[in-house]
C-alpha cells in the first residue's frame, strides 16, 4: 500500500508505513468493532489520497513542500517528570494530560460533578462505557477544507483524547483542562477533544498543545464541538508546539437552535502549521463566534481556513482572526461564510486583520462568501498594515520609547480578540503566552 | 447522526453546486440575426489547418503565423482552470466553434461606403441615426474583420494610429510588435492561449507622446453567426504623457448553442500617460465571455478599466494593471448583472510591482433570478516594496430569495511599509425604500428598478453620458418580470 520511498520523490505517506498502522491497531484492539473498522477505512483512505498539490484551490499559497511526512514515529510513553509540566494557574474543575498519545496525569471532576452526568474522561474509556454516545459524535462532521488526507490520518491513528459530556442544564463554574504533548525526536501525535453540550449546558473547555522538547513534532490533531439548544461553550486553543514542528488541525462546530459557540485559537508555535475551522449553524438563533490570535516569527508559516455555513434562517457568525507577522513569517487566511438557500435572515462577519511588523513578513488573506439568500447581512474585511503611525507618534510624544509603544499598541490589537473571553485568568494565561513569544527567555 | 460511516468522503468542493440552469431560459427575446455571406471562413473546429488558414487569408508575416502555432501548442497543453472556476466551462465545445469568418471587405473609412446589410445590423443593435453619426469615431467590428473603420481626421492629424489588428501588425510592426503578446503572454491561460491563436479584428491604438485624444475612441462589437467564436484582439500603446479614453460595446444576437468570445486586450501607459478603458458588454444569454484583458502602468502613469457585465451565459472576466512604475496607479470600476442562467465572474488583479504604486477596486453586483454573480480579485504586494495603497471594495445585491452571489478575493501583502484594505457587503433591496416608492404611485417593479439603479449609481455616473443612458435602459430592461 505505500508507495516506494525514493529520496528524489516526496511520499505521499512518509513515515506512516502498513507496519506502523498495524503496531498502532494492535494497541487499541479492546476498543470497539466499529471503531476499529472506521479506522481502518480511515488509514486506507490516507494511503489512497495524494498530498496536497499546487492546482488545489483549498491549499493555494501555502507552502507544499513544507508538509512532507518523513521522519516521524509513534513515539514511547513518557512519564509526566520528563515532560516538565508547567501548570497554567488556573483553577479547573478537571484536567486530563496527555502525552505521546497517552494519559499521564489526571486530575478528574468533582463527585458532585459526575452525579449530575458530567463526563469527562479519556476518549478510550468513553468508548467502552459510553460507546453509542461516542459513536453518534466522533468524527461525525467530514472535513470540506483540504484537509480530507490528514483527517483520515488522524483517524487511523487517533489513540486517545479527551471527552467531554455536559447533560441537560449542568453549567460549569471553572474551565476543564486538557493538555497535549509532543515528546521525543520525531514524536507523532494525534490529540482529539470532542466537547458534547446537551440542552442549556454550559462550560468552558481549554486545549494546551505543548511540545515537551525543541525536537521535531508531528501533530495531527482534531477538536469538536456540539452544542444543543440552547448550550452556551467557550473552547480555548493554545498552541505551543515546538518551533521545528508540524501541525494540522482541525475543528468542527456544531451549533442547534438558540446554541452559543465562542471558540478562540491561539497560534504561536510550529514551523508549519494548518488549522481548519467549520462551523454550521444549524437551526434558528445558533450563533458562533470564531476567533483567533497568530503571533508569527521567523519562518513560520500559519495557514488557517475558516468555513461558516449558515443552514437554517436567523443564524449569526462573526469571526475575528487577527495575526500579528515578524521576521520573515507568514500567514494565510481563507475564509468562506456559506448561507445556504433557505438561511433568509443570517448575520454573518468575518475579518482577518493582518499587523505587519517586518519587512520581511508575508500576510496573504481569502476572504470568501457564498450567499444563496438574499435577505441577509454578510460583511468581510481584510486588512494589512502596520502599527498606526499616529497612534505611535502620541505614545511616544509621552515619553514612551518606540519599542514599549509598539509592543503596547500589539497588545491592544490583540486585545480585541482577547476581550471576548469572560473569563480573567484565561484571560491572562494567553497573554502570558503572547508575551513569552515576544521575549522569550533566555 | 449516529449512522455516520464515512466521515472523511471525499465531498466535493462547497463552490460550484449550482448548475447553471441555461437550458429553459426564454432566448427569442432580442433575436436579431439574419443571413449573412462570408467570403472567407475556416469551417468548425480548430486545428494547424485553421491557424494556417487564418494566417494565409490576412496575407501575415511569417513571425505572426510562428507566434499563432506557438499558441496553439500552448492551447493544446493547457488545462481547463475548473480547479477554481465553473465546471460549466466543460460544456464549450471547442470542435463545433468557427474560428474565423470574414465578408473579405477591407476596412472601410466612410459611412457611405458602408454596405447596406451591416447599417441594417446597426439599425437592428438599436442605435439610433443621430447617435451613429455621433460615433463618427468607431471602429466598428462586424464579425472578425472591421467592417466599419472612419478614424476622425482630428485623430489622425494629432498622429494617433487606430486601426484594426492585421492592419496594425502589417503595417506598423515598428510600434505595435515591441508589445503585442507582452503584457499578457501567450500562455497566460488556456484562453488567452486561443485567442492568440486564431484572434483577428480588435483595435491596435497607439498614441503618441504628449497627445491627449479628447473624444473617446469606441468599436461596437458583434457575433453574428451561430457557433461562431469572436476572438479579437485589441492593443493600446500611450506613449509619455499621453491620454486617451477608449470605449466597446458589446452585443450580439440570440443563438440556440453556445457561442464563444474570448478576447485579449494589451494595455501599456507610458510615464505620465493615461488609458481609461471602457466595456458595456451585453452578450446573448448563450456566449462563453471569456476574455483577458491587463495594462502596464509605467512610472506616474494611471490605467482604469470600467467593465460592465449584463450579458452572456458566462462571463469571466478579470482586468488587471501591473503597476510597474513607481507612482503608477490603476483602478478597475466593476458592475455585473446576473440574471436566470446567467453567471458573472467578474473581479479585478493589481499587481503592485514598484514603490508608491495605489491602486482601487469597486466592485458592485446584482443579481436577479437565479442569476450568479461572483467577485474574483487579486491584490499583490511583493517585497521591499514601500508607499503601496490598495482599497478594495464589494457590494453584491441579490434581488430574489434564490439569487447568488460570492466573494472570492486573495490578497497577499509583503512588508510593513504598505497598506491593504478589503471589504465586502451583501444585501437586499431595502423594503422601506420600496415601500415609500409605493406611497407615490410607482409599481413594484419601478421602483425596484430605481432602487437598484441607486445601487449602482455612483459607479454609473463614471460611465460617458449614452453609456449610463444604455445601462439605465438595460437594468430596466432586467429588472422587468424580477418582482411580484
Amino acid at each position: 500500500m505505500s508507495q516506494p520511498s525514493s529520496p528524489l520523490a516526496t511520499s505521499a505517506t512518509g513515515s506512516f508505513t502498513p507496519e506502523l498502522f498495524a503496531a498502532h491497531l494492535a494497541s487499541v484492539a479492546h476498543l470497539p468493532a466499529w471503531w476499529l473498522d472506521r479506522k481502518r477505512a480511515a488509514w486506507d483512505r490516507f494511503t489512497a489520497l495524494p498530498l496536497p498539490k499546487r492546482t488545489d484551490e483549498s491549499w493555494r499559497f501555502a507552502t507544499l513542500t513544507g508538509l512532507k511526512l518523513d521522519g516521524y514515529t509513534l513515539p514511547p510513553a513518557v512519564t509526566p517528570a520528563e515532560l516538565g509540566h508547567a501548570p497554567i494557574g488556573i483553577a479547573t474543575a478537571g484536567k486530563l494530560v496527555f502525552a505521546n498519545n497517552r494519559l499521564v496525569a489526571a486530575e478528574p471532576i468533582s463527585a458532585e460533578l459526575a452525579q449530575q452526568g458530567v463526563i469527562f474522561e479519556t476518549l478510550q474509556n468513553a468508548l467502552l462505557k459510553h460507546g453509542d454516545l461516542v459513536k453518534a459524535h466522533l468524527l461525525a462532521q467530514p472535513p470540506k477544507q483540504g484537509s480530507e488526507k490528514f483527517s483520515a490520518l488522524h483517524t487511523a491513528l487517533l489513540a486517545d483524547g479527551a471527552f467531554v459530556y455536559l447533560p441537560k442544564g449542568v453549567e460549569l463554574a471553572l474551565p476543564l483542562a486538557v493538555f497535549h504533548y509532543a515528546a521525543g525526536p520525531g514524536a507523532a501525535v494525534f490529540p482529539h477533544t470532542l466537547v458534547i453540550a446537551e440542552e442549556g449546558a454550559k462550560a468552558t473547555v481549554v486545549d494546551f498543545f505543548r511540545s515537551a522538547d525543541a525536537g521535531a513534532h508531528f501533530a495531527c490533531g482534531r477538536n469538536d464541538l456540539y452544542a444543543s439548544h440552547s448550550a452556551q461553550l467557550t473552547y480555548v486553543a493554545a498552541q505551543t508546539w515546538s518551533r521545528e514542528s508540524l501541525s494540522f488541525q482541525s475543528n468542527s462546530t456544531v451549533a442547534r437552535r438558540d446554541a452559543r459557540v465562542l471558540a478562540l485559537n491561539l497560534h504561536l508555535g510550529g514551523r508549519q502549521s494548518r488549522h481548519e475551522s467549520h462551523s454550521q449553524l444549524q437551526a434558528p438563533g445558533a450563533h458562533s463566534e470564531m476567533l483567533a490570535l497568530t503571533v508569527a516569527h521567523g519562518t513560520q508559516e500559519f495557514d488557517q481556513r475558516t468555513l461558516q455555513i449558515h443552514q437554517a434562517p436567523h443564524t449569526s457568525s462573526n469571526l475575528l482572526y487577527k495575526n500579528a507577522l515578524l521576521a520573515s513569517a507568514k500567514t494565510i487566511f481563507s475564509g468562506l461564510i456559506v448561507v445556504d438557500p433557505d438561511a433568509q435572515k443570517t448575520d454573518a462577519y468575518q475579518s482577518n486583520r493582518n499587523l505587519m511588523l517586518s519587512d520581511d513578513a508575508e500576510a496573504n488573506s481569502l476572504p470568501g462568501l457564498e450567499i444563496q439568500a438574499n435577505d441577509v447581512r454578510c460583511t468581510h474585511g481584510a486588512t494589512s498594515s502596520r502599527i498606526d503611525a499616529e497612534q505611535e507618534f502620541y505614545l511616544q510624544a509621552r515619553g514612551i520609547p518606540k519599542a514599549d509603544a509598539d509592543e503596547l499598541l500589539t497588545f491592544g490589537f490583540f486585545e480585541e480578540v482577547l476581550s471576548k473571553l469572560d473569563h480573567a485568568p484565561l484571560h491572562d494565561a494567553l497573554i502570558d503566552l503572547i508575551k513569552i513569544k515576544f521575549n522569550p527567555p533566555v | 447522526m449516529s449512522d455516520v460511516t464515512d466521515t472523511e468522503s471525499l465531498s466535493a468542493p462547497i463552490a460550484d453546486t449550482v448548475d447553471n440552469p441555461v437550458s429553459g431560459i426564454d432566448q427569442t427575446a432580442g433575436n436579431f440575426s439574419y443571413k449573412m455571406d462570408y467570403e472567407f471562413d475556416a469551417g468548425t473546429g480548430l486545428s494547424e489547418k485553421t491557424v494556417r488558414y487564418i494566417s494565409t487569408v490576412k496575407k501575415e508575416a511569417p513571425w505572426i503565423l510562428d507566434f499563432r502555432l506557438a499558441a496553439l501548442k500552448q492551447f493544446y497543453a493547457k488545462p481547463m482552470p475548473t480547479h477554481w472556476a465553473t465546471k460549466d466551462l466543460e460544456n464549450i465545445n471547442f470542435d463545433k466553434i468557427r474560428y474565423y469568418l470574414s465578408s473579405g471587405q477591407k476596412p472601410k473609412r466612410t459611412w457611405d461606403e458602408v454596405p447596406d446589410d451591416i447599417k441594417k445590423t446597426f439599425e437592428r443593435l438599436g442605435i439610433p441615426e443621430h447617435e451613429r453619426k455621433f460615433l463618427a469615431g468607431v471602429e466598428a467590428q462586424f464579425d472578425s474583420e472591421a467592417a466599419y473603420s472612419n478614424i476622425k481626421d482630428i485623430v489622425s492629424k494629432q498622429g494617433v494610429i487606430f486601426v484594426n489588428s492585421t492592419e496594425g501588425l502589417r503595417e506598423h510592426p515598428e510600434i505595435f510588435r515591441k508589445f503585442f503578446g507582452k503584457v499578457i503572454p501567450t500562455g497566460d491561460n488556456k484562453f488567452s492561449a486561443l485567442n492568440s491563436a486564431v484572434f483577428s479584428g480588435g483595435s491596435f491604438i497607439y498614441v503618441p507622446k504628449g497627445v491627449k485624444v479628447a473624444q473617446p475612441l469606441q468599436a461596437y462589437f458583434r457575433i453574428n453567426a451561430e457557433n461562431f467564436g469572436q476572438f479579437e484582439r485589441t492593443l493600446i500603446i500611450a506613449d509619455e504623457g499621453a491620454e486617451v479614453v477608449y470605449m466597446e460595446g458589446c452585443t450580439a444576437p440570440k443563438f440556440s448553442t453556445s457561442t464563444l468570445h474570448s478576447a485579449v486586450v494589451e494595455l501599456v501607459a507610458l510615464k505620465g500617460a493615461k488609458i481609461q478603458y471602457i466595456t458595456v458588454q451585453n452578450w446573448a444569454n448563450n456566449v462563453f465571455n471569456l476574455v483577458t484583458k491587463r495594462g502596464v502602468a509605467h512610472e506616474e502613469a494611471e490605467i482604469k478599466w470600467i467593465d460592465c457585465n449584463i450579458g452572456s451565459r458566462l462571463t469571466m472576466k478579470y482586468p488587471g494593471v501591473i503597476l510597474k512604475g513607481r507612482k503608477a496607479r490603476g483602478e478597475v470600476i466593476s458592475i455585473a448583472l446576473a440574471n436566470d442562467g446567467q453567471h458573472q465572474d467578474t473581479g479585478a488583479k493589481m499587481i503592485h510591482a514598484a514603490d508608491e504604486t495605489t491602486s482601487n477596486i469597486v466592485a458592485k453586483s446584482i443579481s436577479v433570478g437565479q442569476g450568479r454573480s461572483t467577485y474574483r480579485g487579486v491584490v499583490h504586494i511583493p517585497k521591499h516594496l514601500k508607499g503601496c495603497k490598495n482599497n478594495t471594495e464589494c457590494d453584491a445585491l441579490l434581488i430574489n430569495s434564490n439569487s447568488r452571489t460570492d466573494t472570492y478575493p486573495a490578497i497577499t501583502v509583503r512588508g510593513e511599509r504598505n497598506s491593504v484594505q478589503h471589504e465586502a457587503s451583501v444585501s437586499k433591496v431595502s423594503e422601506e425604500q420600496i415601500f415609500y416608492m409605493q406611497q407615490r404611485g410607482l409599481t413594484e417593479g419601478q421602483a425596484m428598478s430605481l432602487s437598484v439603479n441607486g445601487f449602482i449609481n455612483d459607479l454609473a455616473r463614471q460611465f460617458p453620458m449614452e453609456y449610463s443612458v444604455e445601462l439605465k435602459r438595460l437594468i430596466d430592461l432586467e429588472m422587468e418580470g424580477s418582482v411580484g
